[in-house]
């Protein structure tokens, strides 16, 4: 068996009195597209943050390409970012610059490409994402929401990683909308050969973009299968979150 | 961790018993929650400072960050400069009155601007129009997820945010003393001349005679530690800005609060030090 390219191994993570991350384990293949489910405040984020290295679990361990990064710092953790994409959920477009140096960001700071050679590739990243060349002057508060994502998918495409992490990628968008930023991650996702973890509660998107799919309840994953078995998957939880029934053994969130 | 140490123990004494808490347990409470603020604080500000003054610098950065906080501040920092220097001078000139020490205006006036008030006046003006800026500013960034994709790009907050600010405050500000120095020293000029009947020749030779370096450099010293407080502060509260339109609002409101009260706290520390040590 190959090395997974990430893998969390009892990952716990508390503020204070409160324990969000109760021991989690996941595992995620290269190529695999892996989607997250959970509801609010399932702690979803926060195994995210872990897995990326913006927080530090209190206790368990996180390879990134069999590598463990739990703790890292400095060039290995850079060094790993570098292999990491990531979409988030508010696209976190960098509001004082334009569309393509927010694209190319990575080239220009990290990588210190020319910015003519920088805007070629942002412009042709864009192409990628169905955006044209006449967006990429304009800055995030200029386009709309769901430009602002495909922007931000470029973003995280754009220096081909091997692992792309999507936050809510379709949290907020209109179903059309939300399908078109659908297709686009398959097909970006397919086309790098990367490995794929979205976290979501948006069922239709989750069933278009996974391979496999994880529940988090209660800061732990209590189910993990094919995409394809998740309506007859025997699990009460799982099955009241599919088909977003109030009754039964999740409490909702009010 | 002291800080959630620190915040357990404000919750316990809040919530053990309803009603009135434990004085002693309040204040220590209280003591050990103003220890860890300013240890994070100060560990906030050696980090800045490490980053600052080692390399990469982002100098395109470092750059807009001079126009904002120095360009910017021109006109705020003028007007406030000329008003002190014309109050200065009636105030010395009506206390001087009463000795018939009124030939002593532009002395006093021109060491009150460039040791005392012209940095100290920048430094206020500053704490409200850039601390609370630059607060509200990363603060927003914060609550937007921009810091935490800043880092997932493989760029450090500190180097790319908060180093240029602190680097552009303390080359700024002592520029900008320089200008409130000489506004200052005009406004006292304006009003002795044109109210108070002073022969402008005398007065400008009297200011230049009595002018020495050492007082400019007393203001500029002062300006440099200034700009590092303002930036520091601003970019401190910034980055501890919690979620939502309040957190931002509270984050701008404490930066723009400690960065004054840290101002005058320094320039006394200062003032003390530089008669001690006879600059």
């Amino acid at each position: 068996m190959t090395t997974p390219i990430l893998r969390l191994e009892n990952v716990k993570k508390s503020f204070g009195q409160k324990h969000v991350l109760k021991g989690v384990d996941l595992e995620v293949q290269r190529g695999e597209s892996l989607v997250v489910l959970g509801g609010s405040g399932s702690g979803k984020s926060v195994m995210l943050k872990n897995a990326l290295g913006l927080m530090t679990p209190n206790d368990g361990k996180i390879f990134f390409d069999g590598e463990d990064v739990t703790k890292s710092t400095g060039k290995t953790r850079a060094k790993m970012r570098e292999r990491i994409g990531m979409l988030f959920q508010s696209g976190a477009l960098f509001d004082s610059l334009t569309v393509w140096e927010n694209v190319s960001f990575r080239l220009l700071q990290a990588d210190r490409m020319r910015r003519k050679d920088a805007k070629e590739r942002a412009i042709e990243t864009l192409k990628k994402v169905r955006l044209g060349a006449d967006v990429a002057d304009l800055y995030p508060a200029e386009i709309s929401g769901g430009m602002q994502k495909r922007v931000s998918l470029a973003r995280s495409i754009i220096s081909k990683p091997d692992l792309i992490f999507f936050d809510e990628p379709t949290t907020g968008l209109d179903p059309i909308t939300a399908d078109a930023i659908n297709d686009l991650i398959i097909e970006q996702v397919r086309s790098l050969g990367a490995a794929a973890v979205s976290i979501t509660h948006d069922m239709a998107s989750a069933r278009k973009i996974a391979d496999n799919i994880a529940m988090l309840y209660e800061g732990k994953i209590i189910w993990h299968g094919p995409a394809d078995i998740i309506d007859n998957s025997g699990n009460d939880y799982v099955d009241q979150f599919v088909h977003g029934r109030a009754d039964g053994p999740i409490q909702p969130a009010i | 961790m002291n800080y959630s140490q620190g915040s357990e123990i404000v919750s316990n004494a809040s919530t053990r018993k309803r009603g009135f808490p434990n004085p002693l347990q309040w204040i220590g409470a209280a003591s050990l929650g103003l220890f860890s603020e300013v240890g994070r604080l100060f560990i906030f500000f050696l980090k800045v400072m490490a980053t600052a003054f080692t390399p990469r610098w982002y100098v395109a950065q470092v750059w807009k960050q001079m126009v904002n906080i120095g360009f910017y501040s021109l006109p705020v920092v003028g007007l406030s400069a000329v008003f002190i220097g014309a109050a200065l001078a009636l105030n010395i000139y009506e206390g001087g009155s009463r000795y018939g020490a009124e030939q002593f205006v532009p002395s006093i006036v021109v060491l009150g601007i460039t040791r005392e008030l012209g940095a100290t006046i920048t430094g206020l003006m500053l704490a409200g129009r850039v601390s609370a800026g630059i607060s509200a500013e990363i603060g927003a960034m914060r609550v937007t997820e921009q810091i935490d994709a800043l880092e997932t790009l493989s760029a450090s907050p500190f180097r790319y945010l908060y180093a240029p600010r602190f680097l552009a405050a303390i080359i700024a500000l002592p520029l900008l003393v320089l200008v409130a120095d000489i506004i200052g020293i005009m406004g006292g000029w304006l009003v002795s001349v044109y109210a108070l009947d002073f022969d402008s020749t005398t007065y400008i030779r009297n200011t230049m005679d009595f002018l020495t370096n050492n007082d400019v450099i007393v203001g500029l010293i002062k300006a440099v530690v200034f700009g590092a407080v303002i930036a520091t502060m601003g970019c401190y509260q910034g980055d501890r800005s919690e979620a939502g339109a309040t957190g931002v609002g509270r984050a701008a409101t404490l930066a723009m609060v400690g960065a004054a009260v840290l101002v005058l706290a320094t320039n006394y520390i200062m003032s003390t030090l530089f008669v001690e040590i006879g600059l």
